[in-house]
C-alpha cells in the first residue's frame, strides 16, 4: 500500500513538473502534431516556434528577464483532440494559442473569446477573423487565404503584362472548409480581371487525383492554383509533372510550398511557383544564434535537420511574433508576468517595422505589421517562391506585395458581419485607442 | 475519332490502372482473412512500415536515431550511404517475416478461438501501435521512394492516339502513367505467384486447408501458428509492394496508411476471400469511379470518387451480400 502511495505521489509529482510550467514563465502552449498524416509538416512548425523560444531564453534570458515555456500537446491534427488540448492546457496560464489547422480554429473561436485568451491563426483559420471589431480575440496577421488568392492573381496577372482577359484559371483544392475558403475571393477576382474560373476539388487526403489531372490535361487551362495540404501537395505536384503541364504556371498557396511538397516530384518539381508571407531559406543572421544557442548546445526541439526550411520558418516566425506581442503587453501593462488578456492588448498594438525585424536578424524576412483593434488581420503582404529543383532550394522572386484591399476588406467585411449577426456579438469599441 | 470518344476510353483505361493500385492493397486483406478469418486493420499501416523499412535501408537511415541521439547524446543519423535497392527489398522482407514472428509470439497466440471482433480489435491495436512504432523508428518526414521505376505520362502512347482523332479537332493523344503499368504487371506476377504457390505447394496447399476448415487442418498435423505467421509473411511482403507502388507515387509519408480506406469498397464488392475477387473488384471500382467522376462528377461539384466508390460496392451488395467472389455462408439453425 505504502508503495502505491509512494508511486502514485513520484508520477503525480513527475506530471507537475513535467507538464505545468512554473508560475513565473510565459507559457506558450504549443498544439503540435507530430504524428498522423499531416505529421511531418507540423513537426517542422513546431520545431521551429519551440527553438525560438529557447533561444530567446538562452541568449536573453526569456522576454523581458522572464523564461518562455511551449508545453506540447498533440493534436494529431484532429479538431477534437486540438479542442482537448486547449481545455486541458488553458488553466496553465496560457497567453496564446497557435491551433495550427483551420477546423480547430473555427471550434476555438468561441471558446477563446469567452476565456479571453487571445489565438493567433497565421496565414489559415477563418480569414474574417482580421475584423478585430468582431473577433475582439482572434488574429490572422500578417496575411491571410484571401490574400493569399488576391497575390497570386496579381502575380499572373504580371506574368501576362496586365491582362488576365480570356485566361483559364483552376483552381486546384483540398475539399474541406480551408480549401474553399479562397473561391469567394477567386470568384470576385474573376469578374473584375475578366478570366475563366474552373474549380477542382480533391478529397482528403488526395492521394489519388488522377481524374482531376485528366481534366487539366484535356482543358489546358492557363494557370492552376493549388490549395492543398499534405499529401494531397506532393501528388499535385508529380500528376502536374506528369502531364508536363508548364510548371511555373502552377502556384499553391503557402501551405502547398514546402520542400515536403516538391522534394518527393524531384526534377519534375522544378519551377513550381507558391505564395509566401515571410522569406525562405537560412541565410539570415538569426540562424547563427540558433545554431550557436539552440542547436550545438544540444536543445533542439527536434534533430536540427529542419532548420532554415519553410515551415520551420514559419514556426520560428510565429513564435517571434507571440514574443514581440509578449514583449509589447509587458511595456504596456507595466509588468513582466502578464496575462493573457494583457497578452491580447498586446498582439492588438503590435508593430514591427524593418529595423526591429533587423535588430531581430531577420532583415527583409517578413513585411512591417502594424495590428491595430480595427485590423487584426495586418498589411496583406506576400511574395512568390520559386522552386529550384537542382539546388533543393525556394527562391523569393517578387518582393512582398499588396492584395486586392478593395476586394478583401468588402469581402471581409461582410463575412464578418454575418458571424456577427448569427451569434449575436456586438462590435468591440476601438474609439478608446 | 471523336476525342470524346477517345477521352473515354482515357478515363477507362486510367481507372483499369488505379482499380490496380487499390486491389495491391485488397491483397493483402483478403491473405490474412482467407487464412485466419481476421480482417486486418493495420494493413494499410503494414504498408507504410514496409516503405519507410525499404526507404531507411536504402538510404541508409539509423533506426531509432532520434531515440539514441535523445539517450546517449549522440548525432547519429546514416550509417553509410545505403544498400542498393535489391537488398534493401530482401533485408525488409526479412523485417516483415520477423514482424509476423513476432505478432504470433506476442499476440496471435494468445488470440486463438477469440471471437472475430476481439481479433478485429487486436488489429486495430496493432495499426495505432505500428504507426507509433514506424515514426519512432525511421522518423516523421517525408521520403523519397525510388526503386528505379520509371514514371510520368507515356510519350510513345501519345503520340500514338494524337492521330486517332478526327482530323481539325483539339486532341493532344491519350494518357497513362508508365508507374500505373508497372503496377499492373507487377500485380498480375503478384497474383499468378500466389495462385501458383497456393495451388502447386505444400505450404499453399496447408494454407488453403486452414482457409477451409481450421479445426480439420490441425487434425491432420497442419500447426495454425506456423501456418499465421507464414500468412502474414506474405501479406507483408503484399504490403511492402503496395508500399513501393503507392510511395512511389506520393513519397513515403504516414498518409499511406490510408490507402486502406480505398481497399474497403474493392473488398466489399469482390468478396473477403478471394484473390481474383480482390482485383476484378479493383477494376471496376476504379473503372466505376473514373467513370462517373467524369461524366457526372462536374455537375454535382465534382470530388465523387471517394464516395461513389462504396456506393458502387453497396449497390453489388445489395444482390450479392457475400461480394462478386466471396463464398456464400449458409448456417442451418
Amino acid at each position: 500500500m505504502k508503495l502505491k502511495t509512494l508511486t502514485a505521489a513520484v508520477v503525480a509529482a513527475g506530471l507537475l513538473v513535467t507538464s505545468v510550467p512554473a508560475l513565473a514563465d510565459l507559457n506558450f502552449p504549443m498544439l503540435s502534431y507530430r504524428t498522423g498524416a499531416y505529421g511531418a509538416n507540423g513537426a517542422q512548425f513546431a520545431d521551429g516556434y519551440a527553438d525560438y523560444f529557447t533561444l530567446l531564453n538562452e541568449r536573453d534570458g526569456g522576454i523581458g528577464g522572464v523564461k518562455a515555456v511551449t508545453p506540447e500537446c498533440e493534436t494529431g491534427y484532429k479538431t477534437d483532440k486540438g479542442v482537448e488540448c486547449y481545455e486541458s492546457t488553458k488553466g496553465d496560464g496560457a497567453l496564446v494559442y497557435q491551433p495550427l489547422s483551420t477546423g480547430i480554429t473555427y471550434q476555438l473561436i468561441p471558446k477563446v473569446t469567452q476565456d479571453n485568451i487571445p489565438m493567433h491563426t497565421m496565414g489559415y483559420g477563418r480569414t474574417s477573423a482580421a475584423n478585430g471589431k468582431v473577433f475582439s480575440n482572434v488574429f490572422n496577421y500578417p496575411a491571410n487565404y484571401w490574400d493569399a488568392a488576391s497575390v497570386i492573381v496579381k502575380h499572373l496577372s504580371d506574368v501576362e503584362k496586365g491582362d488576365l482577359k480570356g485566361k483559364k484559371i483552376t483552381l486546384v483544392y483540398h475539399n474541406s472548409a480551408y480549401g474553399k475558403e479562397p473561391i469567394r475571393t477567386l470568384e470576385e477576382l474573376s469578374k473584375k480581371h475578366g478570366f475563366e474560373l474552373k474549380l477542382l476539388p480533391v478529397d482528403h487526403p488526395g492521394q489519388e487525383q488522377k481524374s482531376q489531372w485528366l481534366q487539366i490535361r484535356r482543358e489546358r487551362p492557363d494557370f492552376v492554383i493549388m490549395y492543398g495540404w499534405g499529401v494531397m501537395n506532393q501528388v499535385a505536384i508529380k500528376e502536374a509533372a506528369n502531364i508536363r503541364f508548364p510548371m511555373e504556371n502552377f502556384v499553391g498557396v503557402w501551405w502547398s510550398g514546402s520542400e515536403n511538397d516538391v522534394i518527393p516530384a524531384g526534377e519534375g518539381a522544378n519551377g513550381y511557383k507558391a505564395v509566401t508571407f515571410h522569406g525562405v531559406g537560412a541565410d539570415y543572421p538569426i540562424f547563427k544564434d540558433i545554431a550557436k544557442h539552440v542547436k550545438d548546445a544540444g536543445k533542439a526541439a527536434g534533430d536540427g535537420s529542419n532548420i532554415g526550411k519553410v515551415l520551420y520558418n514559419r514556426g520560428m516566425y510565429a513564435a517571434l511574433l507571440a514574443a514581440e506581442a509578449a514583449a509589447t503587453a509587458q511595456k504596456m501593462h507595466d509588468t513582466k508576468d502578464i496575462t493573457s488578456a494583457q497578452m491580447r492588448d498586446g498582439m492588438e498594438n503590435l508593430k514591427i517595422d524593418e529595423a526591429r525585424m533587423t535588430e531581430l536578424g531577420l532583415p527583409g524576412f517578413g513585411p512591417e505589421i502594424n495590428v491595430t483593434c480595427e485590423n487584426h488581420g495586418g498589411p496583406g503582404l506576400a511574395a512568390i517562391q520559386q522552386w529550384d529543383a537542382k539546388a533543393e532550394q525556394w527562391k523569393l522572386i517578387t518582393e512582398f506585395v499588396e492584395s486586392d484591399r478593395e476586394i478583401i476588406d468588402a469581402l471581409i467585411a461582410e463575412d464578418s458581419a454575418a458571424y456577427a449577426k448569427e451569434n449575436k456579438i456586438e462590435d468591440q469599441d476601438c474609439s478608446k485607442g | 475519332m471523336s476525342p470524346d470518344f477517345l477521352n473515354v476510353i482515357e478515363v477507362i483505361l486510367n481507372g483499369l490502372m488505379a482499380g490496380i493500385m487499390y486491389s495491391l492493397v485488397a491483397l493483402g486483406f483478403v491473405l490474412i482473412f482467407k487464412a485466419s478469418g481476421i480482417f486486418n486493420y493495420a494493413q494499410g499501416v503494414m504498408a507504410l512500415f514496409a516503405a519507410l523499412t525499404l526507404v531507411g535501408f536504402q538510404t541508409g537511415q539509423v533506426p531509432f536515431a532520434h531515440l539514441i541521439n535523445a539517450t546517449f547524446g549522440t548525432d547519429v543519423h546514416h550509417w553509410g550511404s545505403g544498400m542498393n535497392t535489391f537488398l534493401a527489398i530482401l533485408c525488409t522482407m526479412a523485417v516483415m517475416i520477423l514482424f509476423a514472428w513476432l505478432l504470433e509470439r506476442i499476440v496471435l497466440r494468445h488470440m486463438v478461438n477469440q471471437a472475430p471482433i476481439i481479433l478485429f480489435m487486436t488489429t486495430i491495436g496493432l495499426a495505432y501501435f505500428m504507426e507509433g512504432f514506424g515514426d519512432l523508428m525511421w522518423g516523421a518526414d517525408i521520403k523519397n521512394m525510388d526503386v528505379g521505376l520509371p514514371s510520368g505520362g507515356s510519350f510513345w502512347l501519345e503520340d500514338v492516339t494524337k492521330g486517332w482523332a478526327s482530323e481539325g479537332s483539339e486532341y493532344y493523344g491519350m494518357y497513362i502513367d508508365v508507374l500505373d503499368v508497372w503496377a499492373a504487371g507487377i500485380a498480375i506476377l503478384l497474383v499468378i505467384s500466389l495462385t501458383l504457390f497456393s495451388q502447386y505447394t505444400k505450404t499453399g496447399r496447408a494454407l488453403r486447408a486452414v482457409a477451409d476448415d481450421h479445426q480439420a487442418a490441425m487434425t491432420v498435423g497442419i500447426s495454425l501458428r506456423s501456418i499465421w505467421i507464414i500468412v502474414w509473411s506474405i501479406a507483408g511482403f503484399v504490403a511492402l509492394v503496395a508500399g513501393i507502388m503507392w510511395g512511389s507515387k506520393s513519397g513515403v509519408q504516414f498518409s499511406l496508411s490510408l490507402i486502406a480506406l480505398k481497399a474497403l469498397p474493392v473488398l466489399i464488392l469482390g468478396g473477403f476471400t478471394s484473390i481474383p475477387g480482390a482485383i476484378i473488384g479493383g477494376l471496376i471500382i476504379g473503372i466505376g469511379e473514373k467513370l462517373f467522376e467524369y461524366s457526372l462528377g462536374g455537375m454535382i461539384g465534382g470530388a465523387t470518387e471517394n464516395w461513389f466508390a462504396y456506393v458502387l460496392a453497396l449497390a453489388f451488395l445489395m444482390f450479392r451480400p457475400q461480394g462478386l467472389f466471396g463464398e456464400k455462408i449458409i448456417e442451418r439453425v
